[in-house]
């Protein structure tokens, strides 16, 4: 079944299309011309530091208010022409997980799956089954404002998949949650691929590459990049970190004489000789075989040794500059 | 009409399940209690000297007790509903809950009609737990039963425009306090304006006399049913509802 539909969409229209979406308020643009496509079946993360419009442009896909210019589609219809309609369609998480506090767990996920329009005989049904899928059977008698914020998060996400929507669109879902729970949650998007549409924003880099298949990068209302993760991390100079013993002069000296090294570094010295050290690789080359030799070989010893992860921050900082370089 | 449904029980549940509507009611009930007492016992007391008194005549049970006893609660009213109504956009609003609640296919008539109700609910279970009064009027005295039945239904239609303001209300602010104020200082300046109509000039008078809420109700308590107050009451909640749908609308056509 999955199968098919992972086919169609192939040949179909996307199924999120945004055009020149433009949102002031007052005279500041917190969205500025953004436009992307998302494919039916897609993942898409919508990276940005905090502020960079990210909610703004999800209020506008869902129609919590209009845009100033420019115009978002959902499977072909117009998010404000069409909005009863889209809404049936549309699952929605917004930032902070706004829920009746005062009601329990079954009681209002059952409201949700009425609102939502479940026929009275398939909403008990409906609701067990985000209950099984979000995995909140032990607090399904709880008040929502007693459970924990992990617990109040996957209460988000099942009012969200209630009635199977075929968007969902997800504001932040795994802000202020521990490790644990982060995995979860990840897990629970993960498996929507290939038969729900989703759009979910963060500004944690590492957690939309584990999750999407392409990410739209967004800074002070506009796109920066739209590409998949591999891509958009694969361009920047990969980092390798290292704590040897020795002298640093004489560790970053040799350091810099490694083929394909293009810059080392000194970080905080710990005590017993060992220092640490950040060195650059060029592009597209894999040194850390010839470092470790290296060292080895001038009878240091090597204690450490691991790629750094480009951080967000790192990309941006990058496709920042090149649109600066570029105008 | 489903989503209506699910909303009208989701605010019934939230007025019971919170401490708001008992409160309310209990605090209604004493008051308006409390003044039947008084106009009962002072209308006794009245009636026993003109008992004695002979040729001292034209007083009776609707004049000097349920006339009195419909216009305390309608003051009684004024103070309470505003408490009912507050929380009822002003608290979604702030909880964020108001933006999930209409990223679900729901109508704005049909979230503005499911709260109207339940606020209408409670307030129509406060109203029918007044029956004691006239219950025990009718026990030990005389009342005519028409001022009874007109001075509930006034009671009722001014009701409804105490919700359908204080509604409206709600969903321009986020602040619960605010919402209440400016609902009972609305709520209280439409009652009194009547009083211009002394000073305002024979035109401006009259037309400030009609807006007046107090001025409809006078005729409701005294036993007359006038189309005219009628009107005025369903204008008014007309007019206040539709104003909430357009609050509520606002952000959708607010670039």
């Amino acid at each position: 079944m999955h199968y098919v539909k992972n086919l169609s969409y192939l040949c179909s229209k996307p199924m999120i299309e945004v055009d020149h979406l433009t949102k002031y308020f007052g005279p500041v643009p917190a969205v500025l011309d953004v436009s992307f496509r998302v494919e039916k079946g897609e993942i898409v993360g919508f990276l940005g530091p905090n502020g960079a419009g990210k909610t703004t442009t999800i209020r506008m896909l869902n129609g919590f208010f209009p845009p100033t210019s420019g115009s978002a589609r959902i499977d072909g219809l117009d998010v404000f022409d069409r909005s009863l309609d889209i809404r049936k369609r549309l699952g929605y998480l917004p930032e902070h997980v706004p829920l009746y506090k005062e009601m329990r767990t079954e009681a209002y996920l059952g409201f949700v799956a009425e609102v939502k329009g479940v026929p009275a005989r398939q909403r008990q049904r409906e609701v067990d089954r985000v209950i099984d899928q979000c995995r909140l059977q032990s607090v399904r008698k709880k008040f929502l404002g007693n459970l924990s914020k992990g617990f109040q998060q996957r209460v988000g996400i099942a009012q969200a998949i209630l009635n199977d929507p075929d968007v969902l669109i997800l504001d932040e879902p795994t802000i202020g949650l521990d490790p644990k729970q982060i995995i979860e949650i990840r897990e629970l998007i993960k498996s929507f691929a290939g038969y729900k549409t989703v759009i979910l924003s963060s500004h944690i880099l590492p957690e939309v590459s584990m999750i999407c298949q392409r990410v739209v990068i967004i800074n002070e209302g506009r796109i920066v990049a739209e590409d998949t993760p591999e891509r958009l991390t694969g361009k920047d100079k990969r980092k390798v970190a290292l704590e040897v013993k020795g002298l640093e002069a004489e560790v970053l000296a040799r350091l810099r004489t490694v083929p394909g090294v293009v810059a080392a570094s000194a970080e905080a010295q710990p005590t017993d000789h060992a220092g640490r050290y950040v060195v650059e690789m060029g592009q597209g080359e894999d040194v850390r075989d010839a470092i470790a030799q290296s060292i080895v070989a001038a009878g240091w010893s090597l204690l450490e040794i691991h790629t750094l992860q480009p951080s967000l921050e790192d990309v941006f900082i990058r496709l920042v500059t090149e649109e600066q370089g570029r105008g | 009409m489903r989503s209506f449904y699910a909303i009208l029980k989701r605010e019934l549940y939230v007025y019971f399940s919170s401490p708001i509507a008992y409160v309310v009611v209990t605090i209604f009930l004493l008051l308006s209690g409390w003044f039947f007492y008084s106009a009962f016992a002072y209308f006794s007391m009245i009636s026993v000297q003109a008992m004695r008194m002979p040729g001292a005549g034209g007083i009776n049970v609707t004049d000097m007790v349920l006339h009195p006893t419909f216009g305390n609660m309608s003051v009684i009213m004024l103070l309470m509903m505003p408490l009912l109504t507050m929380r009822l956009f002003a608290e979604e609003k702030k909880a964020g809950t108001l933006e999930l609640m209409l990223s679900y296919p729901v109508r704005e008539t049909e979230l503005l009609f499911g709260k109207f109700t339940a606020c209408m609910v409670i307030f129509l279970i406060m109203l029918a737990l007044t029956w004691l009064y006239p219950f025990l009027l009718w026990l030990y005295a005389e009342p005519d039963i028409g001022p009874v039945v007109t001075g509930y239904l006034g009671l009722f239609l001014m009701g409804t425009a105490f919700i359908a303001l204080g509604l409206m209300v709600s969903s321009v602010t986020e602040n619960q306090i605010v919402a209440a104020a400016i609902s009972f200082g609305a709520i209280l300046m439409f009652w009194l304006i009547g009083w211009a109509e002394t000073f305002a000039g024979p035109s401006l008078g009259k037309v400030l006399s009609h807006i007046s809420l107090l001025e409809h109700f006078e005729s409701f308590s005294k036993g007359v049913i006038d189309t005219r107050d009628i009107i005025y009451y369903v204008n008014f909640n007309i007019l206040f509802l539709f104003m909430t749908m357009r609050s509520l609308e606002s952000k959708r056509w607010r670039g």
